[in-house]
């Protein structure tokens, strides 16, 4: 891993001597570590990208931060100081990208976060003035989750969830609307992503009786507790969060998935949304793309976040052009500047309208409710 | 809380504890005979799950490649050496456990299709892939620096895990994969189900404690073993080679490993890393047993088992916390009660 490191390192800094007014991108993923499943198919998706935006070239620098924030800083730092990239675009998970806030408010490069939590971007204050994300916050898939449930005359709900940073940021979002929206929460339980059984909590949601049972967890552990509420036979609605979003997802879960509800980007099933939803063909050209490049049904709604970031910044460069060459203090902040204001961007989750507040501009447009059914995403009207 | 609920939870427990169980006897063996806190132990439940996993997936498993050239190093080595101390002799014996049985396995499954076989003959096939990496790891890591003190062998285990993880997560991916199970056979006991799987764990582990036992009792290597682990020095005396010692011990450790991996994949999601944990929770029980005994580790890793999945009921969030508490009271009983000498190194 470290000689890996090292080499790219060196070739990169390399590159960056001999080509000196391209563009840098600095990328940031979690490709290794607990968030690998996340981080690989956005580390994927940087090779689809283009290579000249407005005449410049584009170089893409991409690190990897093992999942851990210690190596996320580290790495920024380097990309800042030794390759002078122009922007951020990283890292995978909120931990990381939390912590890289700092260093490029500092440095005065704009950030493009791929991760879920608000935090990163709201408050925009004089920190937060650099930084942008492109993944639907939990608040947005929160409400959807509510509405779909009081739409179905759920009365109670029970909340399982990762024991982690994810599962306890569903948690109080959740809860929060669940309150406003009249749904009873009558038990919250934590597992773990390692876990091989989760038989107590689930025993335990069961004795509540509830009406649904949300299931906050990402990638395949999250089908874990529902299968185990499958075997000891549990018969009311159970959801899961966007954080399942992909097909290892439906591997695992096999047969025990089937009615299961969910939030999702609409990348997940842009095939089946009306010829009007104008996300649809700009998901479809994503994933076009990288089952092109990685054979068909490899795409995840993961790397379509990595896709929109891309999205955002060939919108912003041209303009930022005008105000500096690339490499120069002007640029970064011409880049700054033109990425907060991005208006109507059809991308491949929903359509950015970014405002001086508002430095992740989704709307309702970026997701919709997907329901599980002969081990396919369908979505729901 | 009733007793139905009470009757499940000790079900879950009694079977995650018998995987435990069978990863403390492990680590008891590796410590007692080669001195090796072995932490890559749960790579092998890893491999082991996922190597067939890839079979009922209809792919090659990675962990074939890294069979090969883990062989093809230990032959090169060995060669090396067998001509520098013109012990030509030796060559057939390395050419045959380092290239030909390793090349005939590979062969086997290239040819075969594992996928369309029976699933007891996957298995077989899984074992014959992850099991020799056992010795060959010994070979690599541990048997240059056989002779080096604990602490030392125990910062190569960690190295070696780091190194197991990253090819696993490289073989196999960032995403879990479950394998069909042995039986989908259920029956009702008054309030319980039980499944067939969990009788095959039970019933497996069991097996495999009991033939540990004969082994260790009866067979002339078993013997062997437990004379290297009793005192190293006399054993030796006695014309006993510790790199054989090391080699079959290692062999034994991947066999267990790999065969829990097998057992638990029908009931859990296995992932590229989710022996570290299991493996650290065996840890705790061998811990529980001081390292040496055997009886002793089995009850530890039920305790364990036991205490996780109530754990799990009543506090979800803190289950890890409390199971690896556990081995804070259990030293602190253990330094008042026992007067144990470190063997002088």
């Amino acid at each position: 891993m470290k000689i890996k490191t090292i080499v790219a390192a060196l070739l990169s800094a390399g590159v960056a001597t001999l080509a000196f007014a391209d563009i840098n991108v600095g990328v940031l993923v979690s490709a290794t570590g607990p968030a690998a499943s996340l981080g690989i198919p956005e580390k994927n998706t940087f090779a689809l990208m283009p290579t000249t935006i407005a005449g410049e070239k584009v170089k893409y620098i991409v690190l990897d931060d093992a999942s851990d924030t210690t190596t996320a800083v580290k790495n920024t730092r380097k990309l800042l100081t030794e390759d002078k990239v122009d922007v951020i675009i990283g890292s995978t998970i909120t931990p990381n990208s939390l912590a890289m806030v700092d260093i490029v408010a500092e440095a005065e490069t704009p950030m493009i976060s791929m991760a879920a939590s608000a935090r990163i971007v709201e408050p925009v204050d004089a920190k937060r003035r650099w930084v942008f994300k492109t993944p639907q916050n939990d608040v947005q898939m929160s409400t959807a989750i509510t509405e779909h449930m009081s739409n179905s005359g759920v009365k109670t709900v029970a909340f399982i969830g990762f024991a982690d940073a994810y599962g306890e940021g569903w948690w109080q979002e959740f809860s929060k609307i669940a309150e406003v929206r009249k749904l009873k929460m009558v038990a919250s339980e934590r597992f773990n992503r390692a876990d091989t059984s989760v038989t107590g909590q689930v025993l335990k949601l069961m004795s509540t009786n509830p009406d649904a049972i949300l299931i906050a967890g990402s990638g395949t552990p999250a089908a874990l507790p529902q299968k185990a509420l499958k075997e000891k036979g549990y018969k009311g609605r159970i959801y899961q969060t966007h954080g399942v979003a992909n097909n290892d997802f439906l591997r695992v879960c096999g047969r025990d998935c089937e009615g299961t509800f969910l939030p999702a980007g609409p990348v997940l099933v842009a095939a089946q949304l009306p010829d009007t939803n104008p996300v649809k063909k700009t998901a479809l050209n994503y994933i076009a793309k990288y089952e092109k490049a990685h054979g068909p049904g490899s795409v995840s709604t993961f790397g379509a976040h990595a896709w929109d970031a891309g999205l955002l910044l060939a919108n912003a460069i041209p303009v930022a052009l005008k105000k500096g060459k690339p490499g120069s203090k002007e640029f970064r902040l011409g880049l700054r500047d033109a990425l907060e204001a991005t208006n109507n961007l059809y991308a491949a989750h929903g359509v950015y309208s970014m405002t001086a507040t508002d430095h992740l501009g989704l709307d309702q447009r970026s997701r919709v409710m997907v329901k599980i059914e002969g081990g396919k995403w369908v979505v729901q009207k | 809380m009733d007793l139905q609920i009470a009757l499940l939870l000790g079900q879950d427990g009694i079977v995650n504890g018998a995987i435990y169980a069978l990863l403390a006897l492990a680590l008891v063996l590796v410590f007692t005979v080669t001195r090796v806190i072995f932490i890559p132990q749960g790579e092998f439940v890893a491999y082991g799950a996922l190597t067939l996993a890839a079979f009922q997936a209809g792919k090659t498993p990675g962990t074939l490649w890294l069979m090969l050239g883990a062989g093809v190093l230990v032959a090169l080595i060995d060669t090396f050496k067998a001509v520098r101390s013109g012990s030509l002799v030796r060559l057939k014996r390395i050419v045959l456990w380092d290239l030909v049985l390793p090349g005939a396995v590979a062969g086997l499954v290239l040819w075969l299709e594992p996928g369309r076989l029976p699933l007891a003959a996957q298995v077989v096939l899984a074992l014959a892939i992850v099991v020799p990496l056992g010795p060959m790891i010994y070979r690599l890591a541990y048997q240059p620096l056989a002779g080096a003190s604990v602490l030392v062998l125990l910062i190569v285990s960690v190295a070696v895990h780091w190194a197991l993880v990253g090819l696993g997560l490289l073989f196999f991916g960032a995403e879990g994969s479950r394998t069909t199970p042995f039986s989908d056979a259920q029956f009702n006991l008054g309030m319980l189900t039980i499944n067939g799987q969990t009788l095959w764990v039970l019933g497996a582990s069991a097996a495999l404690i009991v033939a540990l036992y004969l082994f260790f009792g009866r067979s002339l290597y078993g013997k062997a073993l437990r004379a290297t682990a009793i005192n190293r020095v006399g054993a030796r005396l006695m014309g006993i080679s510790t790199t054989m010692a090391g080699k079959l011990t290692f062999t034994l450790a991947a066999m267990i490993g790999a065969l829990s991996g097998i057992l638990v994949a029908p009931i859990t999601t296995v992932y590229y890393d989710t022996g570290f944990l299991v493996g650290l929770k065996g840890f705790v029980a061998a811990i529980i047993a001081g390292l040496v005994s055997y009886p002793l580790a089995a009850a530890g890793a039920i305790l364990v088992g036991l205490l996780e999945a109530f754990s799990s009921f009543w506090a979800s969030a803190f289950k890890e916390v409390i199971v690896f508490t556990l081995i804070i009271p259990v030293l602190i009983w253990r330094s008042l009660t026992s007067h144990h000498v470190e063997e002088e190194e």
